[in-house]
């Protein structure tokens, strides 16, 4: 056995590459709960592609039969409802995770120096997969499918002057038709998850370069011992490799809770429009993107003009884009960090559940104040983040981690 | 902080009213998949009135023989009534395709007849267990027939005969929108109230069930997988804290 593995060593670097990601890479030993979500965001990419595998052998990217080949899934295929529940599921789930992920980002101040690249890296990876979900959910060619990727795509044709010839160019034909679905599903099977794993692995290059951050903030590559090994740090393998698969273990119990009792989560994972077919010459009475985009959505109906709305819609996501550089801060974690960053992160927590709930239902003039005073506190924690973070009153931060 | 939090929830609070509302209050379907026997008599109602016009083009007979506990001779002497081109009666493996055409549909009724299959799922048990009892006459429509879940519907009111003739009270209110304040039955059906509601229930049932044929199967699979999760979990735990005992 010792002499296969040389073997390979001296012709490809199993023994380091191993070493360097898992054996030998040392962690806080200090993780919490909200560590365990990129080990599962990794996990549902897993489950995505391959359940998604094996819903390209039977589906059929074509308007006239997507529809009846995703009920033949269902149905006919043996086992085929289980893959589809799968996929659907994993979608939502996907966000779930990416969004708590994101959270722990933001609560330990996960993406300060010298983790910036790794928080672009994310970011990239979020815009990816905004990308996926959007594509897949055209594929099903349901109503929902059909005039939620409307929707979206004449939002391109807010851009002054080139604004019509782009959604053209981006639909292949003069409304969602079948030249949409073909290279939706060319992009959502292909194109976007070589983006995506691609950008996954930048991410993971980049944190097992610096390592990792922790719950109190503190570089545990500071206090090493004669070995040159972080005193608080712990090899990922075993230590982590054992405790994610508790988590992993949690993760699924709520997942197949959902794909085996309510797939459908009450028409938010899959939403009752959706069984019906896609029929160009039928509006839906209430069109709404999926919850994980909802929050956007609802920025940009809360701008009365549709350009400055896309406008705002971006701007939403790509400030984050720039947080880094925003919070100027230099203290990392929640723990150690003044009041006003706790309120101001908790406001920007709520206004983006409320925005999201509101994205859902159809608009009233009240609801759409509260989408308003909600984006302004949106947008508001980030210039309240840059006023105050410069000198912020920040409490004594440990030399080592605390338990 | 509290404040604004609580004045937002306030704001958002009247939205979920309203969304619970919706439209018109719906009756209560009593959908039970698990019951083969409603299972079947839904299939029959369903082959009987509604395939003519609508298909159910994504489900197969023998699936449903296979879910409902009926054998393929059975299928062929209760509810397979088409026949192919070669004037053989459609053969039980096939799906529950329909003889209208859309051109002809479209010529009689002014619209595309939909595909029943998974319209359980888009509009939900409830809504079709209203809106299959609350047709009522209206000398103002082509079909002289109203309903109550879906104003002004194409549809021809095909249970009537069961059901018996329905006459609405209606109020028109300041603006002119319609209300059903109440429905009776002016002439008698063939089936008395209760054994209609029963009817419909039925139908229903069958259509809950066609809108996902494995509804069933999925629960018990889920049970046995939550179960091999939960003893799956314990021995990761145990091996979590056995390597973990030695960080300090």
């Amino acid at each position: 056995m010792n002499k296969l593995l040389n073997w390979v060593d001296e012709r490809f670097p199993l023994s380091s590459l191993w070493n360097d990601h898992m054996g030998q890479y040392y962690a806080p030993k200090n993780f919490n709960f909200w560590y365990f979500f990129g080990s599962l965001a990794l996990l549902v990419l897993v489950i995505q592609i391959v359940s998604g595998i094996f819903l390209t052998m039977h589906y059929k990217p074509d308007g006239a039969t997507a529809f009846a080949s995703v009920e033949y899934i269902m149905r006919d295929v043996p086992y085929g409802w289980l893959i589809r529940y799968m996929h659907s599921t994993g979608a939502s789930a996907f966000f779930i995770v990416v969004y708590l992920h994101m959270f722990r980002g933001l609560m330990y101040g996960s993406y300060k120096q010298p983790r910036e690249l790794i928080w672009l890296f994310g970011m990239f990876i979020y815009l990816a997969l905004m990308a996926e979900a959007f594509m897949g959910y055209l594929l099903p060619w349901g109503q929902m499918s059909f005039w939620g990727a409307q929707v979206i795509i004449s939002l391109f044709g807010a851009i002054p002057w080139i604004g019509d010839a782009l959604t053209l160019w981006i639909r292949g034909d003069y409304v969602i038709s079948d030249a949409t679905l073909n290279r939706f599903f060319a992009l959502h099977v292909i194109a976007l998850p070589f983006v995506l794993v691609g950008l996954i692995v930048a991410h993971i290059i980049a944190l097992h370069e610096v390592g990792s951050n922790n719950p109190d903030g503190v570089e545990i590559k500071k206090n090493k011992d004669e070995n040159g090994i972080p005193k608080d740090g712990i090899p990922f393998h075993p230590y982590y490799s054992v405790k994610d698969i508790v988590g992993v273990i949690v993760f699924l119990m709520f997942f197949v809770s959902v794909m085996f009792f309510a797939p459908e989560m009450g028409g938010y994972f899959l939403e009752h429009a959706n069984f019906v077919p896609a029929d160009a010459l039928k509006t839906p009475e209430h069109i709404a993107p999926v919850w994980y985009f909802t929050p956007f959505y609802a920025i940009l109906r809360a701008v009365p003009d549709k350009l400055l709305g896309v406008i705002a819609m971006f701007a939403s996501i790509a400030v984050l884009f720039v947080l880094p550089w925003i919070d100027r801060c230099k203290v990392k974690s929640i723990r150690y960090r003044a009041a006003i960053y706790k309120v101001n992160l908790a406001a920007f927590v709520v206004s983006f559940l409320v925005l999201g709930y509101l994205g859902m239902l159809p608009t009233t003039p009240g609801r759409t104040l509260v989408a308003q005073i909600a984006s302004i506190v949106y947008f508001g924690f980030f210039a309240v983040l840059w006023y105050t973070s410069k000198n912020e009153q920040t409490k004594p931060v440990p030399e080592r981690v605390t338990k | 902080m509290r404040k604004l939090i609580t004045a937002l929830l306030l704001a958002v609070a009247p939205s979920l009213v309203l969304a619970a509302g919706g439209g018109i209050q719906l009756d209560q379907a009593n959908v039970d998949v698990s019951n083969k026997e409603s299972i079947q008599r839904g299939a029959k109602t369903f082959v009987n009135y509604c395939l003519s016009c609508h298909s159910a083009a994504y489900m197969r007979y023998n699936r449903l023989g296979a879910d409902a506990g009926m054998t393929d001779q059975q299928l062929k002497d209760n509810l397979i009534f088409t026949r192919n081109k070669k004037g053989e009666q459609t053969k039980v493996g096939e799906l529950m395709k329909v003889a209208m055409t859309e051109d002809y549909a479209k010529e009689a009724f002014g619209t595309k007849i939909p595909d029943l299959t998974v319209i359980a799922r888009s509009r939900g048990a409830d809504w079709l267990y209203t809106y299959l009892r609350t047709f009522y006459v209206d000398t103002k429509r082509p079909t002289g027939h109203n309903n109550k879940a879906f104003p002004d519907v194409g549809m021809p009111n095909v249970l009537w005969e069961l059901q018996g003739v329905q006459e609405a009270e209606i109020r028109v209110d300041d603006k002119g929108t319609k209300h059903v304040e109440s429905l009776k039955i002016t002439q008698a059906g063939t089936q008395s109230v209760a054994e209609f509601d029963q009817t419909v229930n039925d139908l229903v049932t069958y259509l809950v069930y066609m809108g996902e044929p494995m509804q069933l199967e999925r629960k018990t699979i889920g049970l046995w997988t939550l179960g091999f999760l939960f003893i799956f979990f314990i021995l990761a735990y145990m091996l979590k804290k056995e390597y973990w005992k030695d960080v300090h």
